[in-house]
């Protein structure tokens, strides 16, 4: 059983919401991010999604395009990505996924990528702009190595793209709330719902629901239907609110602690 | 595949490029834009249709012009023949996928067209068919880009058109690209991504292709009509690819001609100093971006490099993926103009032939010039005179400080 699965049986088993929490490495520097995976963990994390920057992120609203920008201005790449969860992983077991564009990890090299995942403890990879007909191989490197691929769905994902996409997607599925961008939003959509529904009806897979997620209430609504919520701009938002103060990574934790309904 | 099998596999690939690298919320709308355009394609209704606004609207067919001052300037040995594309509506052959777009957006029932533009050329062309049917119409440009194309941005609104500028990355092409796609995540139900250059994801590298190959066509009828022969050698710009694929794609089954893209050699051969995609030395190799497998420009950790053109039609890290296919199968060269030769073929094609180029075009003619030497006596070769230089009369008047080029 992976890690992944592991935790969302654990999620399950306990009667619990879980809570998926994003950054972008690098931001605001990579001694930071390490301190933040680990504080994030021990704030309640079920997983953790590392941010790889990248120059154009045409998923990603300002929030994480402003991150990715300082990321990428102090030359921040994959190599150093792994390493920050590489330092971390002497002090936490969390789950760990790398949330990135195709391309970087495309340079890099599929296999020598898949070969670095499991040296430094990363259980999985989701590509935001790889859908499964473009990734055959990749999903083939991951497989053999025992990592687990996540795939998006959307609320304009048909249910016969639902049924593939489900079949070739391993430790959970990352539903997309609404159409757009990530970034914060005041109202969740009604989609969401509706679109976990729909792929409850075909996989037994964990499913874990984000963008726009920013509020305790937010995470409380996608609990009573959906495993887990993935809050990415809302956390980022903070990071760059505080990041010239010395107490940041305490602020980002309490903030994250905040978000999760007692 | 060999070269003789020049459409595309199901899921857009042409060998390894092409295909759609995108979030998953834009699967629905490229299969939806995918039957509609299949289905446009087998409706003589819509040919038809199609045809008669390039004809009525566009003023199509354009001229085949043999250029005796230029070919003479040239040595005299190769005729140079340039397909006058800049005679189109609007000033370039945007206007020919645009026509073809917009009749399908209107196929679709979307009220809301929004397209990217990096010159300018396709955004008047998309705000001239939006005015003509009717549609809101947004497009997206580079701050950098809106500076140095200051009139086309005036045209645009004229035609009632919204222009946003987008002040992030580089600001020009690429991150107009970024942002048009960020609109169309946003708001698929309703919205139709009127695309302008043969990239993206599948399908619309086919369809600006399929759009843009009147061009090729005439031309090929123009010659044969003329010399009762094809010509030997054929010449465009690439930026996108969507002038060069429209000329190339009705010649690729005829063997024995030459064909040229010309890139973008800015001011060096070094990352960040040029738009020469398949400069494999100056950082040029196979990536994803903005939907598409194909050549990018790239540093060692997959960031996507800063260019430099003088022609912001150019000025793009990446090239539309049959070109990357053609260009692995030795079909079709690809060669650079540097911005110094660009402009000095601005300034002669003026002053011989009476015709202002865009300064995209002037990348062709100036490798056209190089070629006719290397040719033989009698043999021809034709440009495709992509676009007009109006929009860019005031960027060379502040190279030259004002003198002619």
């Amino acid at each position: 059983m992976s890690r992944i699965e592991a935790a969302f049986k654990k999620l399950r088993a306990d009667g619990r919401g879980g809570f998926v929490p994003y950054i972008t490495v690098g931001d605001p520097d990579l001694e930071t991010s390490r301190a933040l995976v680990v504080e994030l963990a021990r704030a309640g994390a079920t997983l953790i999604e590392l941010g790889v920057p990248f120059s154009d992120p045409v998923a990603d609203g300002p929030v994480i395009q402003r991150a990715a920008e300082r990321a990428l201005r102090h030359g921040v790449g994959l190599v150093d990505v792994l390493r920050v969860l590489e330092e971390a992983r002497s002090e936490t077991d969390v789950p760990v996924i790398l949330f990135s564009y195709f391309n970087p990890l495309l340079q890099f090299g599929l296999e020598r990528l898949a070969e670095e995942c499991v040296r430094v403890g990363v259980d999985g990879v989701l590509a935001t702009d790889l859908v499964p007909e473009e990734s055959a191989e990749f999903n083939g490197v991951l497989k053999s190595r025992g990592l687990d691929q996540i795939f998006l769905v959307a609320p304009t994902t048909s249910d016969a793209r639902l049924s593939m996409i489900a079949g070739r997607a391993s430790g959970f599925v990352y539903a997309v709330s609404r159409a757009g961008v990530t970034g914060a939003r005041d109202q969740m959509s009604t989609e969401a719902r509706r679109l976990v529904g729909r792929v409850r009806g075909i996989t037994d897979l964990p499913v874990a629901v984000g963008f726009g997620v920013s509020t305790p209430q937010h995470v409380a609504d996608i609990w009573a239907y959906a495993d887990a919520a993935v809050v990415g701009s809302a956390l980022v938002s903070e990071i760059e609110k505080h990041a010239a103060q010395t107490d940041l990574v305490t602020r980002v934790g309490d903030f994250a602690r905040a978000l999760l309904p007692h | 595949m060999g070269v003789q099998n020049m459409n595309p596999d199901a899921g857009g690939h042409w060998g390894r490029y092409g295909g759609r690298y995108v979030p998953e919320t834009l699967m629905a709308p490229l299969e939806e834009l995918t039957e509609a355009f299949d289905s446009a394609r087998d409706d003589e209704s819509f040919q038809r249709e199609f045809e008669a606004l390039l004809r009525d609207f566009s003023g199509r067919p354009t001229p085949l012009h043999y250029a005796a001052r230029l070919t003479e300037h040239a040595g005299g040995n190769a005729a140079i023949y340039l397909k006058r594309e800049d005679l189109s509506h609007t000033g370039s052959h945007k206007i020919n996928n645009a026509l073809g777009q917009v009749l399908l957006a209107r196929r679709m029932g979307k009220r809301r067209v929004i397209a990217e533009t990096g010159a300018g050329q396709h955004g008047v062309a998309t705000a001239t068919v939006c005015a003509l049917f009717g549609l809101t119409c947004v497009v997206y440009m580079g701050s950098e880009d809106v500076q140095r194309q200051a009139l086309n941005v005036f045209r645009m609104r004229l035609l009632g058109a919204e222009v946003r500028e987008v002040d992030a990355g580089q600001r020009t092409l690429k991150d107009a690209i970024n942002e048009a796609l960020r609109d169309w995540v946003t708001n698929v139900a309703d919205t139709y991504y009127l695309l302008g250059s043969a990239l993206g994801p599948h399908p619309y590298p086919l369809m600006v292709r399929e759009f843009q190959s009147v061009i090729g066509r005439e031309a090929r009828a123009q010659f044969l009509e003329r010399e009762g022969r094809l010509p030997d050698a054929l010449v465009a710009c690439v930026g996108g690819g969507s002038n060069s694929i429209g000329l190339f794609h009705p010649f690729l089954k005829d063997e024995g001609i030459r064909m040229v893209g010309v890139e973008a050699g800015g001011t060096g051969a070094e990352l960040g100093l040029h738009a020469a995609r398949f400069n494999q030395a100056g950082g040029g190799k196979p990536g994803v971006l903005q939907g598409t497998l194909s050549y990018v420009l790239q540093d060692e950790r997959g960031q996507i490099a800063s260019t430099h053109s003088i022609s912001a039609g150019l000025d793009y890290p990446s090239i539309g993926p049959e070109h990357a296919f053609l260009h692995d199968e030795g079909r079709v060269e690809y060669v650079s103009a540097s911005d110094e030769e660009a402009l000095e073929a601005f300034g002669l094609l003026s002053k011989l032939e009476g015709i202002i180029p865009a300064l995209e075009s002037a990348h062709a003619v100036a490798h056209a010039l190089k070629l006719a030497r290397e040719m033989k006596s009698g043999e021809a070769v034709v440009v495709n005179l992509s676009g007009r230089g109006d929009k860019d009369v005031q960027t060379v008047a502040g190279l030259t400080n004002g003198e002619a080029a």
